[in-house]
């Protein structure tokens, strides 16, 4: 019997309100028992957890892994070891790919590749229109039978509210959400950064916070009108948080989900032109980085997702214009939210666990975010007191486009364990 | 610890430049073609104290211009940060005898560049060359046609001129480098 | 002795990053050079030797030739190079343009480009000096520097004066620059056009906003008139060319309404009887022309002060040798 023992650990486990210094037992991929002093059976692995956090596996809602289609930036294998690397052991990946994801055989494909690379767990993310082109609905039961547990047509924006209005309502039958990515289309055209005094001191072209707004309002009334659960993607907006706030307050099926870009950086990241500050939406001002940040706390922002998202360096080193927008985050996202929201006091670490795990689990139906014993042992052990400085170069994603190269962070993972098996272990 | 020496007093300019403004008239054979042009910045004003002596002495005035030499020099490309250029306006020249006024000749190089300026204004008949000091030194195959006064100076040596017109007083000395 | 302080470093990319001083030094150092332009041989030694590119990814006749002229005025070697369209299209990115000039040992670069940002761009990847003749809608630093000797040369000075930038300031890099050059000489800076035309926050810049045309000419001491362009109709930011010139333009009428004789500059290409009346362009008031003339003195300016050795060298005692 293959097993792991991971000893001496603060456990956090935010689904059951567990938190006390404790062992976990692994046994096969199942967790097996969660106590002081546990014995270790035979052939077990032992990690040592001192002085570290053992959390359910990190899940993030929202990658983008290039395969099909770009193997050169990332495909399924190094992105699930970036995943795992960062402390996830699962990802949802987005279907913008080349085919894209709008059809039985891509989501098999992947699922296969996530197979074979045995690192972080994949869940392919299908398209809510066919070729993502916003016209025709894909076939949203072909895609779950097949292991989509959720669609997007995330890169754009759905711009017809009435496919908005049918993909939450036959979304309904599957029980799966609809993740929009919020853009206004005629406001954000040749926006390369938000409009503000940044842009307009730099010469360059903003995409208004109403861009946003106006799609999360929209989404926001279609939920309430359909019962569906719309899940917004990357909210970088006050105004947006303002308006999930007062929905969910009004019972309306939403969930939504903030990167760490969004609450560490804000639009004068852009000085110098640096096309690692330019994604979609892109950073704001202070204030709608504070109001993310808040929304995190009051569970207004249920989850953190990344949107990583891989480009070339020649491709990022071009005039700002011509960049494309984005950036990696899967390596980075624990050391962020630790540094920017817990040490600052924001979020106790359980909050952050929640925000990172069971919230996800929760929200897309997967399976983990708790430590329950008979779950899949899928865990993350983390060092949530670590300084470490970014160095991208030693990333395990094939991609280096993140704007966090030279920063100090605190917190980071050593262990992640899917199914049962340690996918990542740091190096010392 | 460099010394200071001094070469000129106030008196000894005073009649050094009254000897150079009879020899500059001699030795162009009067004033009528005469014109005079000083180098930025001093000899600006030198070539206007003589301007103004042999005005006392001729009776004419002589016209004078100014010649800021900086875009010309021949070490523009490593003399690093940009040195400012100063106001350069010249009466004809065509076919006058030009009298270049400046402080101190030493290596010569200032006067190739003012010679290169010239030529690009005009074809003057003559060009003569006027210095208060001539302290040695020349890198170039260049003379002066009238000096005020000699001295013998080293590489490491300076030789500074004051008049009263930028610096409050009249005065040469030999800054010696211990 | 003054310029070690005041050294502008290896590129101009705007006037938004030189100091009080820097911009001061670079108008004072283009007077002898107004002057060079007037004698029988335009032509200093200053640059002999020296090659520069003009590498214009824009059309621009006007600022290559002002360009153009200033470097064979300093004895510069010089070559043109156009190239439309972007990277993208011509399938050679500015990365590889630069690299390539930076191979052919190219002393200065001056850049004009449809992207913000590209001057800067280019500067940070190539040793060359990088001078800025207008990228996207960032900075023109040398149109804002020749607007600011202009109005220097007419009121003796810049401290205090009221100047009105009117016109699509949204668009425009000729605005940023004259807001940068201008506040930072401590002019005063008003900005007039249609609502649709202004940037945001362009008032946290220190900027005071004129609703009207007529306010500005009531304000101001100098109106500096911004080129209209018909894509900005186009893109439908304004309804016509023709109601902006009813209730935008510059004419006589308007002017003489004025409490003061108003100095008018305007970059150029004019669109006539669009946001000028040609009378006005034409008209007394008018410093158009010396715009063009100073524009020259400038550039020479601009060019001499870069092309100086790294700022970290010699002592101003230098220039003392005889």
């Amino acid at each position: 019997m293959s097993g792991i023992l991971i000893r001496g650990g603060r456990v956090l486990d935010p689904a059951r309100r567990f938190d006390d210094m404790a062992d976990v037992l692994l046994l096969e991929s199942r967790v097996e028992a969660i106590g002081r002093n546990l014995g270790t059976p035979p052939g077990v692995m032992v990690v040592d957890a001192t002085g570290q956090v053992v959390a359910p596996g990190l899940i993030d809602l929202h990658v983008h892994l290039r395969e099909p289609g770009q193997e050169d930036l990332e495909t399924v294998a190094t992105g699930a070891l970036a995943a795992a690397a960062g402390g996830f052991s699962a990802v949802c990946a987005m279907p913008n790919t080349d085919p894209v994801c709008d059809n039985q055989g891509v989501v098999g494909f992947m699922k296969a590749q996530a197979q074979r690379a045995g690192k972080a767990r994949v869940y392919p993310i299908g398209a809510i229109s066919l070729g993502q082109k916003g016209q025709q609905l894909a076939e949203f039961g072909e895609l779950v039978g097949a292991g989509a547990v959720a669609v997007s047509d995330d890169g754009k924006p759905v711009v017809s509210s009435h496919l908005m209005r049918t993909a939450l309502e036959y979304a309904k039958t599957f029980g799966i959400p609809v993740a929009d990515h919020c853009e206004e289309p005629t406001l954000s055209a040749g926006g390369v950064m938000h409009e503000g005094i940044v842009s307009t001191r730099l010469g360059l072209k903003g995409i208004p916070a109403a861009a946003e707004e106006i799609m999360v309002a929209r989404d926001l009334l279609l939920a309430e009108l359909t019962g569906g659960h719309v899940h917004l993607c990357h909210m970088s907006t006050r105004g947006s948080v303002d308006l999930i706030r007062r929905a969910k307050d009004r019972g309306v099926r939403v969930t939504a989900e903030a990167c760490p870009h969004h609450f560490a950086l804000t639009h004068e990241a852009c000085e110098g032109y640096d096309t690692n500050a330019k994604m979609n939406p892109p950073l704001r001002e202070p204030e709608d980085r504070e109001a993310i940040r808040q929304g995190l706390k009051d569970g207004t922002i249920d989850v953190i997702a990344t949107d990583h998202a891989p480009h070339h360096y020649d491709a990022k080193e071009r005039e700002f214009d011509d960049a494309p927008n984005g950036i990696i985050g899967l390596e980075t996202a624990l050391g962020l939210a630790i540094t920017e929201l817990v040490k600052t006091g924001l979020l106790s670490l359980p909050e952050l666990v929640e925000r990172m795990s069971s919230g996800p689990a929760r929200i897309f139906g997967l399976p983990g975010g708790t430590l329950a014993p008979g779950g899949p042992a899928d865990v993350t052990v983390f060092d949530p007191d670590v300084e470490w400085t970014v160095r991208p170069q030693e990333f395990c994603s094939r991609s280096r486009n993140t704007p966090f190269g030279g920063r100090r962070l605190s917190g980071r993972a050593n262990v992640t364990i899917v199914r049962g098996l340690v996918a990542y272990q740091r190096p010392d | 610890m460099p010394t200071r020496l001094q070469l000129l007093d106030d008196r000894a300019i005073g009649r050094a430049l009254a000897r150079m403004a009879s020899e500059v008239v001699e030795r162009c054979g009067g004033t009528s073609e005469l014109v005079l042009v000083g180098i930025q910045r001093r000899g600006v004003e030198l070539a206007g104290r003589i301007r103004r002596l042999i005005e006392q002495a001729e009776g004419t005035k002589v016209p004078v211009g100014k010649l800021d030499i900086t875009l010309y020099r021949d070490d523009l490309q490593t003399v690093g940060t940009r040195p400012v250029v100063g106001e350069t306006s010249l009466p004809d020249l065509d076919d006058r005898t030009v009298v270049i006024v400046d402080d101190v000749l030493y290596t010569g190089r200032t006067v190739r560049a003012a010679l290169d300026e010239c030529a690009d204004f005009g074809r003057p008949r003559r060009i003569l060359l006027c210095v208060l000091v001539d302290r040695g030194g020349r890198e170039l195959p260049i003379q002066a046609d009238i000096v005020g006064s000699r001295a013998s100076t080293g590489p490491d040596d300076r030789v500074d001129v004051f008049v009263s017109e930028l610096d409050g007083r009249d005065a040469v000395e030999l800054v010696r480098s211990a | 002795m003054t310029g070690v302080s005041t050294a502008l470093g290896k590129d101009l990319v705007g006037l938004e990053y030189l100091s009080r001083d820097q911009i001061q030094l670079i108008l004072d150092t283009a007077e002898p050079f107004k002057e060079v332009s007037e004698r029988p041989i335009k032509k200093v030694p200053a640059l002999r030797g020296k090659t520069i590119v003009n590498l214009f990814f824009e059309a621009s006749t006007r600022t290559r030739i002002s360009f153009e002229f200033a470097e064979k005025r300093l004895s510069a070697d010089t070559v043109n190079v156009a190239s439309q369209g972007s990277s993208v299209e011509k399938g050679e990115t500015l990365v590889d343009t630069a690299k390539n000039l930076e191979a052919m040992r190219i002393d200065m670069v001056v850049i004009r480009h449809g992207a913000s940002g590209a001057a800067q761009f280019l500067g940070s990847r190539i040793r060359s000096n990088v001078i800025n003749a207008g990228d996207g809608k960032h900075e023109h630093p040398t149109q804002g520097l020749l607007d600011l000797l202009t109005l220097r040369d007419r009121f003796g000075r810049l401290e205090g004066i009221k100047v009105a930038i009117c016109g699509d300031v949204l668009h425009s890099r000729v605005a940023r620059s004259n807001i940068w050059g201008l506040l930072k000489l401590g002019a005063e800076v008003g900005i007039c056009g249609p609502a649709s035309l202004l940037p945001r926050n362009i008032q946290d810049l220190g900027v005071t906003i004129l609703p009207r045309i007529e306010d500005a000419i009531q304000w101001a001491d100098a109106l500096n008139v911004l080129r209209l362009q018909l894509e900005r109709m186009e893109a439908g930011f304004i309804p016509s060319l023709r109601e902006y010139n009813r209730v935008f333009g510059v004419t006589t009428e308007r002017l003489s309404k004025a409490a003061k004789d108003l100095v008018i500059l305007h970059p150029g290409p004019m669109n006539r009887g669009v946001e000028i009346d040609s009378d006005v362009a034409d008209g007394p008031h008018s410093v158009i022309l010396p715009q063009v003339t100073n524009g020259v003195a400038v550039r020479m300016a601009v060019l001499y002060l870069l092309a100086g050795g790294s700022p970290d060298w010699a002592q101003a005692g230098k220039g003392e040798e005889h």
